[in-house]
């Protein structure tokens, strides 16, 4: 063979080049069809799939579109969010043509890799417009909240040189991502909270006081800040997400971007997220669920995705094909501040709240399938440990339910009241024309009766010691669904139909399944996020006694049973099954008032600042008509009549014989 | 602990058939007044074990002159109420036990308030 003249070798090439770029393109747009399932056609049509052109091969809706306005009118260009290709729609089929004949092969320098397009034509083009992103609630961004004279001062103002001098009011770290620096006090990585015992001295430098001044001038913080944290991002670099640790910071938290914009990205428990764009020179303002719920984070990349319009405005990003780009980060520098906090955190987020954190999550508890079983689970989550929490839960427990009240008023003067579980009897003075006993499970709450005076003795619901017949009333009020299986709830009942007098009545009150009904939310769900989690809880009235979840594996018993298991409530949410565990989050509030934290450290609770004791109540929720069914169990009452209170089913009955 | 409240109160003790009236034994019992207010006492006498009272009355060193048997016509008779007023609500019993009359249970009295609470193999 002879070698071939330098003519004939040169078409041989472009021949070579031709075949090689029409390979690539069948393997591309069987790529597409295998992992996208878009379908190219091998005639022309109006639209291209412009493979390796996406943004997430960090090709830009600029350069992308500057190639492709060489050729002819663009009417459409959508590139879909991380995906390694575009579409490019024209006027028209010829048009459509050209740019495949013109652009089929190029090659594009992007980030400092050569990109090759390879061009194809599809029949239809489908745009999914993802839903349209919303900032997360209690979130803010304040553009151009500095002006650029005071980026460039707080930026100078943070001195990045390395010194160990002692006289260094500041705290520097270089972290695997990025590089911090704290005023005020140190934020510590290890246990993600500052050591309020040990303030730095020097405070927050001056140069940031006329942003914080505008800052509670204009009311989107009340209280000054006294933590500072600096970081600074380069391109690559990232922080990864994480809610702010509750116990550590009050609620409000600033974060000023300066040097580059950047993207955030917050997600919600439930899965959401949102992506917001943080521009150069904004104030970010994380409140509330913003603050409490949603974890915010930067993702370590170089190129964010950001909308197109709009460059320079802070959004949400909402995944639109036809708006989208890339932005390329530059060095960042955030200033956060925070107001150390000084109180256990109570939020309405528990799930999220490392104050209301669990000691120990009791780890798996199932209904009991024997009597001694359900005693023990009732000893554990009812009974033993309420004695700690006596005083907070009583504190909680001042006002008397209104219809409660109206059925102990409507008795006849010298009648005589049995209060079954009366916790701090707060229903025993109600009608003084009416002699009424208490009774509780726990012995604290007893005492508290006894020091205001009311007669009260300590004694189970399921035996109570007072003579058959000897009431004209009994009252029961949010105590039946503290027995875990149907039989002794059935007990419950028929002891206080005993205690009556043929004629007489009994109120009962038991939590229900339905936190919403007749459209209407409980007062439970309503006060979530407003007060003390406790005050309303229609569980907690004041009857019944609660138990630490910190003792370890008792329930072996329990657990290995095919019982369903337990589940753990989230306070202030719709119930998701009949049978579960409350928290209660002992309140910090009881040392301030007076009570030795000692008593709760001594019996392990931990108690360490910032972070309160949680137990956990067992209860079983009544579901519509569910207590009605109970009741008619009894041979020798009737139902006179039965309604809904406040999250509650209600029964007044009436002993027959 | 009230004496009112003592008539009510009965040993629950299982397979026990006769466990009342309990019997007091008190190491402190405090008087104290209370308003005395007649209908009140005369609305509270049809609830009482009569005897019962009478018994606790004299277990806790007040009995007070109380007839044994309850008088008839005891509404308009303000000095037999004013007695019943002082030994139902007057007189407590502040450290002390109450014993089953059948069992021989024994339920501690402290602070003013009866521990009533059952043993697992009692209840």
């Amino acid at each position: 063979m002879e070698p071939n003249d330098g003519a004939s070798v040169k078409t041989t090439k472009m021949t070579k080049a031709n075949k090689k770029v029409i390979r690539k393109q069948l393997k591309a747009s069987h790529t597409l069809l295998k992992h996208e399932g878009i379908e190219t056609v091998s005639y022309p049509t109006q639209n291209l799939v412009v493979a390796n052109g996406g943004l997430g091969n960090g090709v830009s809706r600029e350069q992308l579109q500057d190639i492709l306005k060489g050729s002819s009118s663009v009417k459409c260009l959508l590139m879909p969010p991380n995906k390694p290709y575009a579409f490019v729609t024209y006027g028209c089929t010829e048009d459509a043509r050209q740019c495949h004949a013109a652009l089929n092969g190029r090659q594009l320098q992007c980030q400092g890799r050569t990109v090759t397009l390879y061009l194809s034509f599809v029949d239809k083009v489908e745009s999914h417009v993802g839903m349209k992103a919303e900032m997360p609630p209690g979130l803010k961004v304040l553009e151009d909240f500095v002006s650029p004279e005071e980026e460039v001062q707080l930026l100078e103002a943070v001195d990045w040189s390395f010194c160990d001098d002692p006289g260094d009011n500041t705290i520097q770290k270089t972290l695997k991502h990025r590089r911090v620096k704290h005023f005020g006090y140190e934020f510590r990585y290890d246990n993600n909270n500052v050591d309020k015992n040990k303030p730095l001295s020097g405070g927050l430098p001056a140069v940031c006081h006329p942003v914080l001044e505008r800052c509670l001038k204009e009311k989107h913080i009340s209280i000054w800040p006294d933590q500072l944290t600096v970081n600074q991002y380069q391109p690559g670099q990232g922080i990864p997400p994480h809610v702010d640790t509750h116990s550590a910071f009050e609620d409000t938290i600033l974060s000023l971007s300066l040097g580059a914009k950047t993207v955030m990205d917050f997600r919600h428990p439930d899965g959401r997220s949102v992506a917001v764009v943080l521009p150069r020179r904004s104030l970010l303002l994380m409140k509330g669920e913003s603050r409490y719920l949603w974890t915010h984070g930067i993702t370590p990349r170089r190129l964010d995705i950001v909308p197109a319009r709009d460059a320079e405005r802070s959004v949400a990003v909402t995944p639109d094909p036809c708006d989208l780009t890339l932005n390329e980060r530059g060095t960042r520098t955030s200033f956060t501040f925070r107001k150390v906090r000084h109180m256990p955190c109570d939020c309405a987020y528990p799930s999220t709240c490392d104050s209301q954190r669990p000691l120990e999550v009791p780890q798996r508890f199932s209904l009991p399938c024997t009597d001694v079983d359900a005693v023990q689970l009732e000893m554990r989550f009812v009974h033993t440990v309420y004695d700690e929490i006596a005083g907070h839960f009583s504190r909680t427990r001042h006002s008397p339910w209104p219809r409660v009240g109206d059925f102990l008023r409507s008795l006849v003067p010298g009648a005589v009241v049995a209060d079954v579980g009366c916790g701090n009897g707060k229903y025993l003075g109600i009608n003084p024309a009416v002699f009424t006993l208490g009774c509780d499970r726990s012995h604290s709450l007893v005492q508290i009766c006894a020091d205001r005076g009311f007669q009260a003795f300590t004694s189970d619901a399921l035996e109570v010691p007072l003579r058959s017949g000897v009431c004209d009333a009994c009252i029961s009020i949010a105590v039946i669904h503290h027995f875990s299986t149907q039989e002794r709830r059935l007990t419950a009942v028929k002891e206080l139909v005993r205690l009556l007098k043929p004629g007489g009545k009994a109120l009962l009150y038991v939590w229900a399944l339905e936190q919403e009904y007749n459209r209407q939310k409980s007062k439970y769900l309503k006060e979530r996020g407003v007060g003390p989690v406790e005050g309303v809880e229609p569980g907690s009235v004041g009857q019944m006694d609660t138990t630490a979840a910190r003792t370890v594996g008792t329930s072996s018993s329990a657990a290995k049973s095919s019982q369903p298991e337990l589940s753990i409530h989230r306070n202030r949410t719709a119930f998701g099954s009949q049978d579960l565990l409350v928290p209660w989050h002992l309140r910090g509030g009881v040392q301030k008032e007076g009570q030795e934290p000692s008593h709760i450290g001594e019996k392990g609770a931990l108690l360490a600042s910032g972070s309160t004791p949680v137990y956990h109540r067992y209860y079983h929720v009544f579901r519509e008509g569910e207590l009605e069914e109970l009741c008619r169990k009894v041979r020798n009452a009737t139902i006179e009549t039965s309604y809904y209170d406040q999250g509650n089913w209600c029964v007044i009955l009436e002993k027959t014989l | 602990m009230k004496l009112l409240t003592h008539n009510m109160l009965t040993s629950h003790v299982k397979g026990v058939t006769k466990g009342y009236p309990l019997l007091i034994k008190a190491t402190e019992v405090k008087v104290s007044e209370v308003e005395f207010n007649p209908q009140f006492v005369s609305r509270m006498i049809p609830k009482l074990e009569w005897s019962a009272l009478v018994q606790a009355a004299e277990e806790v060193g007040h009995l007070n002159d109380l007839p044994t048997e309850l008088l008839p016509d005891y509404e308009n008779n303000e000095e037999f109420l004013r007695k019943v007023h002082r030994v139902l609500l007057e007189v407590e019993v502040l450290e002390g036990s109450l014993r089953c009359p059948e069992s021989g249970r024994e339920f501690p009295i402290s602070r003013g308030i009866p521990n009533m609470l059952l043993n697992e193999d009692e209840a």
